[in-house]
């Protein structure tokens, strides 16, 4: 299979160009090609939400997805959240509230939620578990999710506010 | 030398057992910075998958693999022939069968592994799958136990003789050509005779059904074979590395030091990967073949279709009782359905793991169990999903039998529990079926359950809900789920517990380093439980040097004592005691080295908090971090330098933790549709190391036996096809379906391990299904039923509720 196409996309803010088949779907580009192993697989049907990353301004479920419907995209995966430097208030909820386990779900889970705290900065809980419901953990039971994110929403606004 | 701080600050700075720590994990987990095996790239590393069988049952009449071998990318496609030379074409199983690597003539259930495809990489695998051309014989296809024990159709061909008898199996005698062993427990007559003679007996079929561990991570390994060195290096997710060395050098005739095993950061277990599975084995000779590292993992299919279900029991129980209620005898008979091979995961004395703590948390002084083991055309397996060996299985049997009785005896299921539970003065108890429990305090538990949940309250609005529901006024029934659970875990005294004949001992090593911070390797392997926080903290205690200043390294064979791994809770009962251990062996040494420099006896000095003080002398005290630096640069006569040691733990007993569980569920007649309003979990572990990592460990023990009780179920058709390949079919459950869970605690310490710890992991997984099961069920006790077949999802809740009449 060789009619390879161009494809110029951005990941973390870096522009990356190759080529690929059409056939070469999002996850494996960003894992395989990119070696950004952040984003994980865990069922490769939309199920599971390992493999969330933000593109565009949307979660989206990688490998779902082919690299060339990504053209010109912006895409940002866990590795452009945050780093040691300069953790992301959600990074340090899921740690100061127990919020993961084993940690597979972890980057799709904190990737997802800052999405969904962008949307909705103030989410009750029925809304976060709604708005997380994407995103399967196998270790938690949510309910440090949940708290997790209650506690990144709190500091988010509170930083906010003074910044104002 | 005067302190500036005080003892209790003294205490806090070393973060040791009893404090909720925050796991060191987390830093590299969060940033997408973990390292699994999928995240494993080596130079020139090619990618292995399997052609698969679509058939359950089928001989193999030809494999080509010429046009598979013409892909581009595609270097080698190997069979059941390639391996044959090597005697690699079958394998050990842990349960004493063996296993086809790959298909050897036939295939006995849907997705069992046929050819392996070696490529560039997976794009390259997959087109090369699609060419490999098999040319089956269809064969009839048994997937029920008790069809497959009366059917002339043979499925293991190997396993029956020339002159068609049948050879004894691992396990003694077998009684059919699809019967793998029958294995029992306790005292058949007298137990008879209990029943036969009793003045109440309840009895109950039920099945439990088949299901699947379905870690978030798939099962997977890289090979490399370094030809240079004559070493393989094997990265996987194994929960026993060591275990998987041993077994590879067994099979593949590598010396056991040449090969080196590595469990890297793995992406949950729950029992899914204890096993040796082909891919394994696939993986190590394709390195071979091609002198390249090969990668295989699975997929999500794969890993539902083929690697390690768990449950598939079909149980029958009688109790017996006086019309007071008290037990007097139980019988439980099993037909265990393993599939088309045998590879179960219990120590070797166990072909039915622990089913034999069947009877539960009650004193019940006649008992008797029997498990027959049956080959279907169903995937081989049969781990412990989220438990100690088969124990999810037993204390739902025993916690459905008491409900049943309850029914027969028109008694409150809650106070039934009461009267039979094994009493607080009655530890250490022998039960009847074998197990000694070494420690309980059951009606104290019950109590703080009931009372915390305002039991009685609770019932009156229950009787409410039914005389509304009666008159029409609401759709909604309301259900009380209880359970009452044991665990047995820590596998366990090498006297009774070996896994391949390896005894099921665990291990830590311990290296203090000069300037008072240390490392410590164990035997175990975390796969979320939070390890490198909680060993940590134990041996912060036991040494006096902060958890902050300790490693703890696991999962590399070459570096880490020997040890038999992580699965049924036995990492804080048996690695956790020998952690436990070598610290205290630390201790010893530096008493020695503490005496030396306050210039005393050995005895005139004792150990508080992070020092040793001179008897009667506070002030006079060198920390563990001075004798930490004095055992490296000090010569101290008749003490060698160093400080160091390791420990070799073989547990006297098992440890028993306990708890108490109450689920409140209202459910919609007409829709079948549960809500689970409240659950309350108490749960018993002895002495508690990390309450934040216990706490995390029983939601999502609870949420996983949610998933098992109410939906999560791996089904086949008649012809064999696995129905739920798939997270569409196969139910996990997400934030949208879990409740906030409200636990509790009571202590009572394991007597004989040395902190007192017993393990917490599994028993929400082993509590939480009877008490999901029990709170569907008793909604529709007042309406007639006594037992329903679990998975309750909706369209069985509405099932029952149309048996029932209640929707005329
Ligand atoms: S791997 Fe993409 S949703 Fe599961
Ligand atoms: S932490 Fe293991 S899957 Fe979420």
């Amino acid at each position: 299979m060789s009619n390879k196409k161009h494809i110029t996309l951005s990941v973390n803010g870096k522009t990356e160009e190759f080529l690929a088949e059409p056939r070469e779907l999002l996850i494996y580009t960003l894992r395989e090609r990119l070696n950004i192993t952040g984003p994980h697989i865990g069922c490769e049907t939309s199920h599971c939400g390992a493999c969330t990353v933000t593109i565009d301004g949307k979660s989206v479920k990688s490998c779902t997805m082919f690299a060339v419907q990504a053209e010109g995209a912006e895409i940002t995966t866990i590795e452009g959240i945050g780093g040691p430097d300069d953790l992301h208030p959600l990074q340090e909820a899921f740690k100061e509230h127990h919020g993961l386990q084993c940690g597979y779900c972890t980057p799709g889970m904190i990737t997802r939620a800052t999405k969904l705290l962008e949307e909705n900065p103030n989410p009750t809980e029925e809304e976060i578990r709604f708005g997380m419901a994407g995103n399967i953990c196998r270790c938690t039971g949510y309910q440090n999710i949940v708290k997790s994110i209650q506690a990144a929403a709190t500091e988010m606004n509170a930083a906010k506010e003074a910044a104002e | 030398m005067k302190d500036e701080i005080t003892r209790e600050e003294r205490v806090d700075n070393l973060k040791g057992m009893g404090c909720s720590r925050k796991r060191v994990e987390d830093a590299r987990f969060t940033q997408g910075k973990g390292n699994y095996v999928d995240d494993l790239k080596l130079d020139g590393m090619l990618f292995g998958d399997f052609v698969r069988s679509p058939y359950a049952h089928a001989r193999i009449k030809n494999i080509d693999t010429a046009a598979a071998l013409e892909v581009p990318g595609v270097l080698a496609v190997l069979t059941a022939k390639d391996l044959e030379p090597l005697g690699l074409h079958w394998m050990p199983t842990l349960a004493g069968d063996k296993q086809m690597v790959l298909a050897d003539g036939k295939v006995l259930f849907q997705g069992q592994e046929v050819a392996f495809v070696v490529a560039e990489d997976r794009y390259a695998a997959a087109d090369g799958i699609e060419l490999v051309e098999v040319e089956y014989e269809e064969l009839p296809v048994i997937v029920n136990p008790f069809e497959a024990l009366q059917s002339d159709v043979v499925l293991r061909e190997d396993l029956v003789a020339e002159d068609g008898s049948i050879p004894d199996g691992a396990h003694g005698p077998r009684k059919h050509p699809n019967h793998i062993f029958t294995w029992d427990a306790g005292d058949k007559a007298p137990t008879e005779e209990v029943i036969a003679s009793a003045e109440v007996v309840a009895e109950e079929t039920m099945y439990y059904h088949r299901t699947h561990p379905c870690p978030l991570e798939t099962c997977g390994c890289v090979a490399s074979m370094d030809k240079v060195n004559g070493k393989l290096t094997l990265w996987g997710t194994f929960q026993a590395p060591h275990a998987i060395r041993t077994v590879v050098s067994l099979i593949s005739g590598i010396e056991e030091h040449n090969i080196r095993v590595i469990s890297p950061d793995i992406g949950g277990g729950f029992g899914n990967k204890v096993g040796a599975y082909p891919g394994y084995v696939c993986s190590v000779v394709a390195s071979i073949v091609t002198g390249k590292p090969v990668k295989w993992i699975e997929d999500r299919m794969d890993n539902l279709m083929t690697t390690a279900f768990a449950r598939d029991y079909h149980m029958t129980g009688k109790i017996a009782a006086t019309p007071e209620g008290k037990i007097t005898g139980l019988h439980c008979h099993v037909t265990a359905d393993h599939g088309g091979f045998d590879a179960c995961a219990d120590p070797t004395k166990f072909p039915a793991g622990f089913m034999n703590i069947c009877t539960g948390s009650y004193d019940i002084p006649t008992a008797y169990l029997e498990v027959d083991g049956v080959y279907t055309n169903k995937a081989p397996g049969g781990v412990s999903y989220r438990c100690s060996f088969r124990v999810t299985e037993a204390v739902y049997f025993i916690e459905r039998m008491i409900e049943v009785l309850a029914i027969k005896l028109d008694m409150d299921a809650a106070e039934l529990r009461r009267i039979n539970f094994i009493k607080k003065e009655q530890f250490p108890y022998t039960a009847a079926l074998g197990w000694e429990y070494d420690s309980g305090d059951y009606h104290t538990a019950w109590d703080k359950a009931l009372k915390a949940v305002d039991y009685e309250g609770l019932r009156a609005e229950q009787a409410q809900r039914v005389a509304d529901f009666k008159a029409g006024k609401t759709r909604k029934l309301m259900g009380i789920g209880l359970s009452f659970f044991t665990e047995i875990v820590g596998a366990g005294p090498v006297k009774n517990c070996d896994i391949l004949g390896l005894g099921m001992f665990d291990s830590c090593e311990i290296r203090i380093h000069p300037t008072g911070s240390a490392i410590a390797r164990l035997g175990t392997i975390s796969q979320g439980q939070g390890h490198a926080t909680t060993f940590a903290q134990i041996l912060a205690s036991e040494i006096g040097l902060p958890a902050d200043s300790i490693t703890i390294e696991e999962g590399d064979t070459d570096t880490a004592p020997y040890g038999l791994g992580t699965y049924g809770s036995r990492s804080t009962p048996v690695a956790g005691a020998a952690t436990a251990m070598a610290g205290r062996k630390i201790r010893a040494k530096a008493q020695m080295i503490a005496a030396y420099l306050l210039e005393v006896h050995d005895n005139d000095v004792e150990f508080d908090v992070d020092r040793f003080v001179v008897k009667g002398a506070p002030e006079k005290f060198k920390t563990m971090k001075e004798i930490a630096f004095a055992a490296y640069n000090q010569a101290i006569p008749g003490i060698e330098p160093g400080l160091e040691a390791v420990s070799y733990y073989d547990p006297p007993n098992m440890t028993y933790p306990f708890g108490a569980y109450v689920c409140v569920m209202d459910i919609d007649v007409d829709t079948g549709v549960p809500d689970i309003r409240r659950f309350y979990a108490l749960d018993d572990c002895g002495t508690r190391i990390n309450p934040m990592i216990i706490e995390g460990q029983v939601h999502g023990g609870l949420t996983e036996a949610l998933a098992v009780a109410l939906g999560q179920e791996i089904a086949y058709d008649d012809m064999g096809n696995c129905k739920t390949g798939t997270l569409m079919d196969f139910f996990l459950p997400t934030a949208w379906e879990v409740p906030n869970y409200e636990t509790d605690y009571t202590v009572t310490p394991s007597p004989h391990h040395p902190i007192g710890a017993k393990g917490v992991g599994e028993s929400p997984h082993v509590g939480g299904v009877p008490c999901f099961s029990n709170a569907v069920q008793d909604a529709f006790r007042p309406f007639g039923n006594t037992h329903t077949n679990m998975p309750h999802d909706h369209w069985r809740i509405w099932k029952t509720a149309n048996d029932l009449g209640l929707h005329d």
